[in-house]
C-alpha cells in the first residue's frame, strides 16, 4: 500500500485516479444489495414461503408487486429472501478462491524450481477444463448444497488467482526490500506473509472484487440447472428454474428475480471497476 | 513453427491425461451403487456381487483406470449404465449437433465482436460509442440462462417466430432446421460478443494512438487503410486471446442452452448423466470437453502465431 501512495504522490496531478463516479455508484448500488439482503433475512413485506392458494398467479400489484408465484407465495419477498444467498455463494466462493489460490501463488513465486513447476502444472490441468464443467464434475458427485456449490466455484477460480499472485509476486521478489528482507535473516514464511502478500494485494483484489459476479452469476446457473441451492429455498437462478413452466400465464416470476439478479451484478461491476481505476496503477495509462 | 507445433502437441497429449485421471478419480466417488443401479434396489446380493466382479469394479484402480482409457483411445467409451447402450454413437450425434451451435455461434462471435469494438473505438468519445459501451455492460451482467428465458418469452411465446425448443434434422428442410438454430445462437452469443467488442475497442484504441499508426497519417494514407490494414491486425492479437478463452466460456453455455431448449447435443447429454448418475457418460462427456477444449486452445495459439510472427516461442518463461 505504501508504494502505491508513493507512486500517486509522485504522479502528476491529472494522473492521479480520483474516487471516481463509477466507484460512488458500485459502492453505494452494493450498500443498497447488501442492506435489503440483510432486511430479506429478517423481515420480507409477505411471509417467503406463505402459500396462498387463492392467489396464485396474480400479476404485480400493489400489495404484491412482483406478483405471485405458481403457490401464490409473494415473488418480492422471495426475491429479497434469496439476495443472502446470490450474495453468500459470490463471496464465499471467491474467499475459496482466494484462500487456497494466493497462498500457492505466493510459493510459486518465490520459491521457484520443483515447488514452482508442480503448482502451475496442476493449474495448468486445472484451466484445461472449462470453468462450468469442472464445476459440474465437482457437484455431479455429491448432493448439492449451499456450501458445496459456493466451494466447487471457487476451486474453479482457484487457477486464475495463483496465475495473477505468482505474477506479482514475481515482480516484487525482485525488488530491494524482498532482498532485505531475506539478507536481515527473516524466515521464508515471514517474507511470504509480511513482505510481500501487503504489497501484493492491490491487484488481487480487484481481481476478487471481478470474480464475485462470476460467482454469482456461475452459481445462479449451477442454481438453475439444478446442482446447487435447492427446493424450497428462494435461490434467485432456482426460482427461474421454478418458474420456467408458466413463462405464458405469469413471466412476472421469473421477471422479478431476473432484473434483481443483472441489477445486482452491475452493481458489484461498477463498484470492482470502479476500485480497479482506483487501485491499479497500470488501468490509468490505457486510454477509455 | 513445426518443433513448437510438436512441443506443443506432446504436453496437450500430456494435459490431457492428467484431466483423465482427474476425471476417473472424481467419479469414482460417486454415491450410489453401480450395480443396485443396474439391477434394481433389491436385487440378491450374489447377483450384485456377480455383476460387480464382472464390470471390473473389484480389480485394483490402475487396472479400472486403464481398462477405461485404452478403451477411450480406441473410441470405445464404454456402454450407458441408464439406456444399456454403447455411448460411442450416440456421443457422435451429440457431439456434430454441438459442433452446429459452437462454431454457429463462435463465427458470430467473432464477426460482430470484432465490428462492434471497432465500431466503438473509431467513434471514440461520441454518443454512439457510449450507446455500446453502457448496453455491453448491461449485456455482461444478463447470465445466459436468464437470456434463454427472455428470448423465448419475447421470440417464441408473444411474436411466435421461432419454436421455443426442439432440434429439427436437416431432411425436414433448411429453413426448419435453421429456425431451431436461431435462439439457441442468440442465447449463446450476447455476453460473449460484448466480451470481445469490449476488448476489442480498448485493444483498437491503444493501437490507434500508438506513434507508428500516427506515421501512417503523417504519410497520407487513407483512414480506411489506417484502420484496416495498419491498426487492426495489431489490435486484434489479444482478442484472438480472448477469442480462445471463450471457447471454454461457450462450452459452459452450451451446457445451459441446450438443456432449456432442449437441444439434443453434448450439454444435455453431460446435464442427463449428471441426473441419471450414469458414470461412463459423465466420463465419455467430460473426456471430449477438455480434448475439444485443447485443441481449440492449440488452434488459438496457433492463429496468434500465424498474426504475430515476432513472437520467439519456446524462450518465453509464463507458465
Amino acid at each position: 500500500m505504501v508504494d502505491t501512495m508513493t507512486v500517486e504522490e509522485a504522479a502528476p496531478r491529472s494522473r492521479r485516479a480520483p474516487w471516481s463516479a463509477t466507484l460512488t455508484w458500485g459502492t453505494i448500488g452494493l450498500i443498497v444489495v447488501i442492506v435489503i439482503a440483510l432486511i430479506g433475512m429478517v423481515w420480507t413485506p409477505h411471509p417467503y414461503d406463505g402459500m396462498q392458494i387463492m392467489k396464485r398467479f396474480e400479476p404485480p400489484s400493489a400489495t404484491h408487486w412482483f406478483g405471485t408465484d405458481e403457490f401464490g407465495r409473494d415473488v418480492l419477498s422471495r426475491v429479497m429472501r434469496g439476495a443472502h444467498l446470490s450474495l453468500f455463494m459470490g463471496a464465499c466462493a471467491t474467499a475459496v478462491s482466494l484462500a487456497i489460490g494466493v497462498p500457492l501463488g505466493l510459493i510459486a513465486g518465490y520459491f521457484r524450481g520443483l515447488r514452482e513447476e508442480v503448482i502451475m502444472r496442476g493449474v495448468d490441468v486445472m484451466i484445461s477444463i472449462p470453468p462450468i464443467m469442472l464445476g459440474l464434475l465437482l457437484l455431479a458427485v455429491t448432493t448439492p448444497t449451499v456450501l458445496k456449490t459456493a466451494v466447487a466455484v471457487g476451486l474453479i477460480y482457484v487457477p486464475i488467482m495463483v496465475r495473477l499472485t505468482r505474477s506479482v509476486t514475481l515482480e516484487l521478489s525482485a525488488q530491494e526490500f524482498i532482498e532485505a528482507a531475506r539478507a536481515r535473516g527473516e524466515r521464508s514464511w515471514y517474507i511470504l506473509f509480511v513482505e510481500i502478500l501487503p504489497n501484493a494485494w492491490p491487484p488481487i483484489i480487484v481481481e476478487a472484487a471481478l470474480r464475485v459476479t462470476f460467482a454469482i452469476l456461475l452459481g445462479a446457473a449451477l442454481s438453475f440447472l439444478g446442482l446447487g441451492v435447492q427446493p424450497p429455498a428462494s435461490d434467485w437462478g432456482l426460482m427461474i428454474a421454478e418458474g420456467r413452466p408458466f413463462l405464458n400465464q405469469a413471466p412476472w416470476i421469473v421477471i422479478g428475480p431476473g432484473i434483481v439478479l443483472v441489477v445486482t451484478v452491475i452493481m458489484i461491476n461498477l463498484f470492482g471497476d470502479g476500485l480497479r481505476e482506483r487501485l491499479d496503477p497500470r488501468m490509468r495509462r490505457s486510454p477509455s | 513453427m513445426l518443433g513448437y507445433i510438436l512441443q506443443r502437441l506432446v504436453y496437450l497429449v500430456g494435459v490431457v491425461l492428467a484431466v483423465s485421471l482427474l476425471i476417473f478419480f472424481i467419479t469414482q466417488i460417486m454415491p450410489g451403487n453401480v450395480a443396485y443401479l443396474i439391477l434394481g434396489d433389491f436385487a440378491p446380493l450374489d447377483q450384485v456381487q456377480a455383476l460387480e466382479e464382472s464390470l471390473g469394479f473389484n480389480d485394483p484402480w490402475y487396472l479400472q483406470y486403464w481398462n477405461w482409457i485404452s478403451g477411450v483411445m480406441r473410441l470405445d467409451f464404454g456402454d450407458s449404465l441408464i439406456m444399456g447402450r454403447p455411448i460411442g454413437p450416440m456421443l457422435l450425434d451429440a457431439v456434430r449437433n454441438s459442433a452446429i451451435l459452437a462454431v454457429v455461434s463462435i463465427f458470430v462471435v467473432a464477426l460482430f465482436g470484432i465490428w462492434l469494438g471497432v465500431f466503438s473505438a473509431i467513434r471514440h468519445g461520441r454518443a454512439s460509442d457510449h450507446t455500446v459501451s453502457i448496453l455491453t455492460y448491461i449485456v455482461l451482467a444478463v447470465p445466459e440462462f436468464f437470456w434463454c428465458i427472455i428470448l423465448i418469452m419475447v421470440f417464441a411465446g408473444t411474436l411466435n417466430w421461432f419454436p421455443a425448443t426442439g432440434y429439427a434434422t436437416l431432411d425436414n428442410g433448411v429453413v426448419e432446421w435453421a429456425k431451431h438454430l436461431v435462439l439457441p445462437v442468440i442465447a449463446l452469443v450476447l455476453g460473449l460478443t460484448a466480451h470481445v467488442s469490449r476488448l476489442t475497442r480498448s485493444s483498437m484504441l491503444e493501437t490507434i494512438h500508438s506513434p507508428y499508426v500516427f506515421a501512417a497519417r503523417a504519410r497520407g494514407v487513407p483512414e480506411k487503410k489506417v484502420i484496416r490494414e495498419h491498426a487492426l491486425p495489431n489490435a486484434l492479437l489479444p482478442t484472438v486471446t480472448v477469442l480462445a478463452i471463450d471457447i471454454g466460456v461457450l462450452m459452459g453455455g452450451i451446457v445451459v442452452v441446450e438443456t432449456i431448449f432442449s437441444y439434443p447435443g453434448l450439454g444435455r447429454f453431460l446435464i442427463f448423466g449428471i441426473q441419471q448418475m450414469d458414470i461412463p457418460l459423465i466420463q465419455a462427456c467430460m473426456m471430449v470437453v477438455t480434448v475439444v477444449y485443447a485443441l481449440s486452445n492449440l488452434l488459438a495459439d496457433l492463429i496468434y502465431m500465424l498474426l504475430n510472427p515476432r513472437i520467439r516461442y519456446g524462450q518465453s518463461v509464463d507458465g
